[in-house]
């Protein structure tokens, strides 16, 4: 399979008060599409740090971030979310969900930045949420839905406009084990069926395993792990 | 669902707080509404003035009356064309709160002063000279009260007594119902008053006079002010509007102040809404990072929290101008305030200033949501 990510000595450091705080420094990676990579590692590694810069979300101080062969690094702010609209959705631990929208308004959301009618938004909405098994929730809040179902409602919102790569920061970080199974469930399934590329950022080993690869990140620099094909 | 969703979902996601906010506005231009109303109701007076109609008062004070042998003077005085005279009377009907301006005057040289102003068929005028206790009254007055032409009506002052019947109730018979802008107003035959009065039958309040040219009321003015001049009774003559645009300035000082009250308000409340709404953003600085996570550039997400801020402006805005308008219409119903509205003009500057309230409260919260970044919203560091 053909890179769909590739950073290149990508450096990226924070300014904490007077501190300049090194995060990264010559990061270097390729992850292959259709791949579903799990990232490891302690506290302050810069696990959420590189989900930023491969989302777009925050930029590096130095290197090369290519998605599909195009550097994303050299975009502006309006360019730059633009192709979050289009090629990522991102999943939080915390789901992050509109509390004053419905489950399908949630969903409904990254289609507002697409050109889709109001029809085609409906139909794609109600795809999104059968794929997640909540069809029949659409009408509800977040405050109406347990913990997993909001997670699938975000996962429903990350998937509706068919992004190539999903970006999932904890997903399973609030939920119990049994719910947090079929949210991992759901994303192995988004990755085999529908071949989305997945990144998750998580300290659950458990949840790890259901990824093809993990990564462990350690002062800014990979081992690499393969897990099941 | 689309961004004007969204707006009025965040908007109203606290109903009690946007209540209390949109009251807060609704106050002040239910305040703006009325007071402009009002203002606006009292300059409009002078638009109806007659370009060449001359006031001659006496320079103390208007209040002050002038001796009579001034009207025949002031006759003589080059550039002059018709000349009559006017005294306060100080009228209500039935109840004191039921006022009405009511003058004594010469009628058939008053018609040819304020004809013009005064709308009324001629044959009510022709009744109305040939009767001594005539009354014209204004058609508010009228309405309001239930009198048509014909009806024996009492009229009282709060000034003069009538020596016939020792009260100061007069008689008067109903001639005529004129059209005419502004506060329920009424004026009977000066020769009534002279006879009956107990006092001031040899004093008139003020002169009214017509010149051949707007152009010669400066001169006309010199000359009879310069006619009168060292006399007991100095005098100050002036074109109508100068006159009354002087009266309204002193009625300005309180328009100035009560200006300053709403204005004071104005800017307590623009300070609530605009910290309101910036707490209001903050609240949601998460949700904000979460729109710009999912390609929501920040050029939109400014749009629209300045579009919250100006719907909230808006509603309260026009629920305040509308019941402004709502309450000054029903106002405008009382003959002491017949023809009071609100102005298409109080209305429109009254929208502009709610655009530019919800713009002001608005300007701080978006800025803010347009300057936030996606890793400080989220605590992704």
């Amino acid at each position: 399979m053909a890179d769909l990510i590739k950073l290149t000595d990508v450096g990226k450091s924070y300014v904490k008060g007077k501190e300049k705080i090194k995060i990264f420094d010559h990061l270097s990676m390729h992850i292959p599409e259709g791949d579903f990579v799990a990232i490891m590692g302690p506290s302050g590694s810069g696990k959420t740090t590189l989900l930023n810069l491969l989302g777009g979300t925050d930029r590096p101080d130095t290197g090369a971030i290519e998605f599909d062969g195009k550097h994303i690094e050299k975009y502006n702010e309006g360019r730059l979310a633009a192709w979050r609209a289009a090629n990522v959705g991102f999943i939080f631990q915390f789901y992050n969900l509109m509390p004053v929208l419905t489950a399908q308004q949630n969903v409904e959301l990254p289609l507002l930045l697409s050109k889709l009618g109001a029809s085609q938004r409906k139909k794609n909405v109600a795809t999104a949420l059968q794929i997640v098994g909540l069809a029949d929730r659409a009408k509800h809040r977040p405050r109406e839905m347990s913990g997993g179902q909001q997670q699938r409602v975000a996962i429903a919102r990350a998937i509706v406009s068919d992004p190539k790569l999903l970006l999932c920061d904890e997903p399973t970080g609030d939920l119990d084990r049994t719910t947090a199974d079929e949210v991992l469930s759901t994303l192995q399934t988004l990755n085999k069926d529908l071949g989305k590329t997945i990144v998750m950022v998580t300290h659950d080993p458990a949840a790890a395993k259901y990824a093809k690869k993990v990564l462990h990140l350690d002062k800014g620099q990979f081992n690499e792990q393969e897990l099941a094909a | 669902m689309n961004d004007r969703t969204l707006v009025s979902k965040n908007l109203w996601r606290k109903p009690l707080r946007t209540t209390l906010l949109v009251v807060s506005i609704f106050i002040a231009f239910l305040l703006f509404g009325v007071l402009g109303s009002f203002n606006y109701f009292f300059q409009y007076a002078p638009d109806t003035r007659g370009a060449n109609r001359m006031l001659v008062v006496n320079k103390i004070n208007f209040t002050q009356p002038l001796p009579f042998a001034y009207v025949n003077r002031v006759r003589t005085v080059p550039g002059v064309t018709h000349v009559a005279f006017q005294n306060w009377f100080g009228g209500y009907y039935r109840d004191p709160k039921n006022l009405v301006q009511t003058f004594s005057v010469p009628p058939e040289d008053y018609r040819l002063v304020y004809g013009n102003t005064i709308k009324m068929p001629d044959a009510e005028w022709q009744a109305f000279f040939h009767d001594q206790t005539g009354l014209i009254l204004s058609r508010s007055f009228a309405v309001a009260n239930h009198v048509r032409i014909g009806d024996h009506i009492p009229l009282k002052s709060n000034i003069y007594t009538n020596s016939s019947n020792g009260q100061q109730a007069w008689d008067f018979t109903v001639r005529g119902i004129f059209d005419q802008a502004g506060p329920s107003s009424a004026y009977f035959n000066y020769e009534y008053f002279r006879q009956s009065a107990t006092f001031g039958a040899d004093s008139v309040g003020m002169i009214v006079l017509t010149t051949d040219s707007p152009k010669h009321n400066d001169a006309v003015a010199h000359r009879i002010d310069a006619m009168f001049a060292n006399s007991a009774a100095e005098t100050s003559t002036q074109d109508e509007l100068a006159f009354f645009r002087a009266f309204l300035a002193q009625r300005g000082n309180i328009s100035f102040i009560i200006t300053l009250v709403v204005g004071a308000a104005f800017v307590a409340i623009l300070l609530v809404v605009g910290n309101t709404m910036m707490m209001a953003v903050r609240e949601r600085t998460k949700e904000i990072g979460v729109l710009k996570t999912l390609g929501f550039t920040s050029n939109r997400i400014m749009r629209m929290v300045l579009g919250e801020s100006l719907l909230l402006s808006l509603i309260g805005a026009l629920l305040g101008l509308g019941l402004a308008a709502l309450g000054m219409w029903a106002v405008g119903q009382s003959p002491n305030l017949s023809g009071l509205q609100m102005p298409w003009i109080v209305a429109a500057v009254g929208f502009v200033l709610a655009l530019l309230f919800g713009l002001i409260t608005g300007i701080a919260p978006s800025l803010s949501a347009f300057n936030l970044k996606i890793v400080d919203a989220l605590g992704r560091k």
